[in-house]
């Protein structure tokens, strides 16, 4: 698949791209590979094409610091900042939901203690950053900003609203499926990542190539939040869950050997 | 204990400037501490112009080599060394750190830790930034010597005026070298 794409933003029709996403799902289900990340090099996504490295990613053995990571405490994070319907004077505006699920290495141990960071579109689907003009509403009471850290047994849990779907500049027509982006970090270096959590049953998933670039349906499906009814809060909000697995710390195992 | 598959990771997309910078994030330690260093650079494209919205992150060791375990990165007091910062680029692909030079650990060549996130990259970015002080250190490193001269290259700080240089060249030419750790 060498045809020349353009970075131009709205250049492609949604068939367009549709049919790119196509042509690499089938050629990936031919491999009979599995892969469990998004590609670096996938070209319906058009900002990725002169931003992905061309060359193999270099094996590296970790050692010294990489072997350990930051370390956050009661001092970097309030408790109040794991609520975004409160932080701005006011009730912001959409489905009040709660996000929740544990934080697990690659082991099923859990991440204890350490920091997680949540941002996301509001109930519109606008973002409050300067560069997304987005015409949808602005929600004065909401920044669409959290963070906590993880409790004893890797517990993570937020209050927000459920974030609208948005349009973007990757090809004319272009949704993004509603979704929270997450910062997490582990107990190596190794094991940073930041990923965006989606809704089960969104019409857009087929459709995004950011989604999509994950080759693999088993792997896409580890984005999608589970609605369940236990995290569902009576007459004030309906609830999610999502657990997060990083990759393994090379540190304990390490230790165990 | 079975291992479990890691859940996949996505771009930070464009957005994420109003939520990952904080206050004082890129100064480790403040300008005016004595033994500051500048660990500066440029993250470019593969057309060689600058990522206006990309963001790294500094995970290094503290001068005498030892690893920090400090929380109060994200309220910075500016006394306690977290060995831990954030820097985003800008219009131009530039970052810049404030912060102090890493010592060996455990007798290795030191390096800077560094991950690199952008609009337009599907996942997280591993690299390291060698400081380029010892050439004996460096000469016996593991990394350094499984790899191809010019490529080595690309991860070796250049030293500066006010501490040292350290380029990301996400694609093209003098691409940087970027990591795959076991069971990544």
């Amino acid at each position: 698949m060498t045809t020349t794409v353009s970075s131009d933003s709205a250049a492609s029709t949604q068939a367009e791209v549709s049919r790119e996403i196509a042509d690499i799902s089938a050629a990936y289900q031919a491999s009979g590979l599995e892969e469990t990340q998004p590609r670096l090099d996938y070209a319906p996504y058009r900002s990725s094409l002169l931003r992905h490295p061309t060359k193999d990613l270099h094996h590296a053995d970790p050692e010294t610091i990489e072997l350990w990571a930051p370390c956050f405490g009661q001092r970097d994070v309030s408790p109040l900042e794991a609520d975004l319907t409160i932080q701005d004077g006011g009730e912001p505006l959409g489905e009040r939901i709660v996000v929740t699920g544990r934080v697990l290495d690659g082991q099923g141990r859990p991440v204890a203690g350490q920091l997680v960071e949540i941002w996301q579109a509001n109930a519109g689907g606008r973002y409050i950053h300067k560069r997304d003009q987005h015409p949808a509403p602005l929600d004065p009471h909401f920044t669409g900003v959290g963070r906590c850290l993880t409790g004893p047994d890797g517990t993570y849990r937020f209050q927000t609203i459920k974030p609208g779907p948005y349009p973007w500049k990757n090809h004319h027509n272009a949704w993004r499926p509603a979704h929270i982006h997450f910062s997490l970090f582990g107990t190596d270096f190794t094991q940073r990542m930041v990923t965006q959590m989606y809704f089960p049953g969104d019409p857009l998933f087929a459709l995004d190539p950011i989604y999509q670039a994950i080759t693999d349906q088993r792997a896409r499906d580890r984005l999608v939040a589970t609605y369940d009814h236990d995290v569902t809060q009576h007459e004030w909000s309906t609830g999610y869950r999502w657990d997060i697995v990083l990759t393994g710390s090379q540190r304990t195992l390490m230790e165990e050997s | 204990m079975t291992d479990l598959v890691p859940t996949p990771g996505q771009t930070v997309g464009p957005f994420f400037g109003y939520a990952l910078p904080f206050d004082r994030d890129n100064e480790l330690v403040p300008l005016s501490h004595p033994s500051a260093v500048r660990l500066h650079g440029r993250v470019t494209d593969g057309h060689g112009v600058g990522v206006p919205d990309a963001l790294l992150e500094l995970w290094q060791a503290a001068p005498d080599g030892s690893v920090v375990q400090q929380d109060g990165s994200l309220r910075r007091d500016g006394w306690t060394f977290t060995g831990w910062g954030r820097s985003s680029t800008d219009a131009d692909g530039h970052y810049v750190f404030t912060t102090l030079r890493p010592g060996a650990t455990d007798g290795r060549a030191p390096f800077f830790a560094v991950t690199v996130f952008a609009r337009g990259l599907l996942n997280r970015l591993f690299t390291r930034a060698y400081l380029p002080d010892d050439a004996e250190a460096l000469a016996g490193d593991p990394l350094l010597a499984s790899l191809d001269a010019d490529r080595r290259a690309t991860l070796v700080c250049r030293g500066d005026e006010h501490g040292y240089a350290f380029d990301v060249a996400l694609q093209g030419d003098g691409e940087t070298v970027f990591l795959r750790y076991p069971g990544q």
